[in-house]
């Protein structure tokens, strides 16, 4: 059956859509990235869009619906590689990608990645430092 | 609600047609147009991504809504320029609100829903046939610029 | 003209075959006056005089039948060419029905063969009006490359920092050039790899609805792909006109000129530039 590679870089997870993404694939996708961020700790995952030249809303719902449930488990999800007349078409569309952070390739993604989680450590540390009585 | 498509659009070319039965047809209707478009149109990169998404969408409108159905994809002209015709037939129960159709976020099968008028704002000429009941055709053209 | 009538004019054509082509080719000589040279000239004669005999000779009667394409094919290489090389269309067709003179010359006075030459006079005014409309494709073509070439030179993309381009607009932009430049505006940002684009159209004297719109969707969908637009150098006129079409520009980033827009780009990128005396210069 065929299935979307999803692999590992550090604490990051990438995965690269190179075909045609149907139901069963999607549904397939969803599940394996869940169960990847669970099991490895991943507190990041970058899809790379640059191979597809149309997203549809049934793309761009599933896209949405990783975010969200990546969120969910603490994980960040990052869009990179969208093709410019992809792009012009989505907004043409009207169509949303709620929750969903995009940057132009992987590189950016990783950067964009590297800098809300510094960010996070940071409010961390001040919110360890102010006193418990505010 | 509609843009009537123009009667003075003459066919050239076969009408090419894909039944939609299942997700994979809907990659097939994909396949096809885009295939139409680049063989006998001089459509740009992003006039083919508009309409080949116009046709994704109306594809899975056909399947989810309509129950499955076909696509006919033809090449027209006006005389000075090239479109491509896609047509979406099904009957399936129709579509009874035709302004709650129209309305972005309009949906009775889940998620955003936002297969008609996304694909009318994509295309050149739009036209809805419909009634409760009696399934729905759709037929849109694209035309070069 | 039928099938008899073509075979009988291919006839003609090969028994009189020097005659004609010396005639074909002073008329023509003298309407080039002298911008190509004779051999080049003979050459191209010869070639679609072999072409029409052995059209004639397979009996085609119209400029569409299939038997005819060898020859269609010939003129359209021949005003192609003449096309590119400056002549007018009147210069390419007149080599097409100039033949019909020096034909009509060694038919003489044959009654029966100058009802033959009414006919061939149809065709070649037929194989004339094909050239005609190839000359004006032709053309046409050539126009469009040039315009292709021209908006390329006239949207250029520069890279103003790590990550920051710019791309300045000059003239006039009109609902078409708009959206090319739209276009190569997302396209320069993939292929850079920069997040962050500064439009200026100081240069741009006026825009209208459609072209504040088109700009607007260019800006929403860079942001989409992970970029952001800033527009710099808009100029009082364009800022009245945006204001009084009721355009909303919302959220995007408008700064009056470049130099402030690099200025908010550098800081976006959190980078900071230090005068050597320690204090900050952005």
């Amino acid at each position: 059956m065929d299935r979307i590679p999803v692999l590992t870089l550090a604490d990051v997870l990438l995965v690269s859509i190179q075909v045609d993404l149907e139901d069963q694939l999607a549904l397939r996708l969803q599940d394996d990235l869940a169960e990847r961020i669970v099991a490895t700790g991943a507190r990041g995952v970058i899809i790379d869009i640059t191979a597809l030249d149309i997203v549809d809303s049934f793309v761009g719902r599933t896209l949405a619906t990783i975010a969200s449930v990546s969120k969910v488990l603490d994980a960040e999800t990052i869009v990179v590689g969208m093709r410019p007349a992809v792009a012009i078409t989505l907004v043409e569309l009207g169509l949303q990608l709620p929750g969903v952070r995009t940057a132009l390739n992987i590189e950016l993604g990783l950067a964009m990645l590297a800098a809300s989680r510094f960010v996070e450590s940071r409010a961390g540390d001040v919110a360890d430092a102010a006193p418990a009585s505010s | 609600m509609t843009t009537p498509v123009a009667n003075t659009s003459a066919s050239i070319g076969a009408v090419e047609v894909q039944e939609i039965a299942g997700d994979d047809d809907v990659v097939r209707v994909r396949q096809l147009v885009r295939a139409q478009a680049v063989a006998a149109t001089r459509l740009s990169l992003v006039d083919q991504t508009k309409l080949v998404t116009a046709a994704s969408e109306l594809a899975r409108n056909t399947l989810l809504h309509g129950g499955g159905g076909r696509a006919e994809v033809q090449i027209v002209t006006n005389g000075r320029r090239k479109g491509v015709r896609i047509v979406f037939t099904d009957s399936g129960p129709g579509i009874p609100d035709l302004d709650l159709a129209f309305t972005d976020g309009y949906t009775t099968k889940g998620g955003l829903g936002l297969g008609l008028s996304g694909a009318r704002r994509l295309m050149d000429e739009f036209d809805l046939q419909t009634a409760p009941g009696q399934g729905t055709t759709v037929t849109a053209v694209k035309w070069e610029r | 003209m039928d099938a008899k009538v073509a075979q009988r004019l291919a006839e003609v054509l090969t028994a009189r075959r020097e005659a004609i082509l010396q005639g074909w080719m002073s008329t023509v000589r003298e309407t080039l006056r002298g911008r190509l040279s004779d051999a080049e000239l003979r050459r191209q004669i010869d070639e679609i005089y072999v072409a029409l005999v052995a059209t004639l000779e397979s009996g085609a009667t119209t400029v569409s039948a299939s038997s005819a394409s060898d020859l269609t094919g010939v003129l359209a290489d021949l005003t192609r060419s003449r096309a590119q090389h400056g002549f007018s269309a009147t210069e390419t067709a007149i080599s097409v029905f100039a033949l019909k003179e020096p034909v009509r010359e060694v038919i003489g006075e044959d009654t029966a063969a100058l009802s033959d030459h009414a006919a061939f006079s149809g065709f070649i005014d037929q194989l004339g009006l094909y050239t005609f409309e190839t000359y004006v494709a032709a053309r046409d073509a050539l126009i469009n490359e040039q315009a292709e070439q021209l908006l390329e030179l006239s949207t250029p993309v520069v890279k103003l920092w790590e990550g920051i381009v710019a791309v300045p607009l000059v003239g006039t932009l009109d609902s078409a050039r708009s959206q090319v430049v739209m276009e190569r505006l997302l396209q320069a940002l993939v292929d850079s790899g920069s997040p962050f684009a500064i439009l200026d159209i100081t240069g741009v004297p006026a825009i209208d609805t459609q072209v504040a719109q088109h700009i607007m969707k260019t800006i929403v969908a860079a942001q989409l792909m992970g970029a952001q637009c800033v527009i710099s150098g808009i100029r009082p006129q364009i800022a009245q006109t945006i204001v009084s079409l009721g355009i909303e520009f919302g959220e995007i980033v408008t700064k009056a000129n470049l130099a402030d827009a690099l200025q908010y780009a550098l800081r976006q990128q959190d980078v900071e530039i230090v005068r050597r005396n320690g204090r900050s210069a952005v």
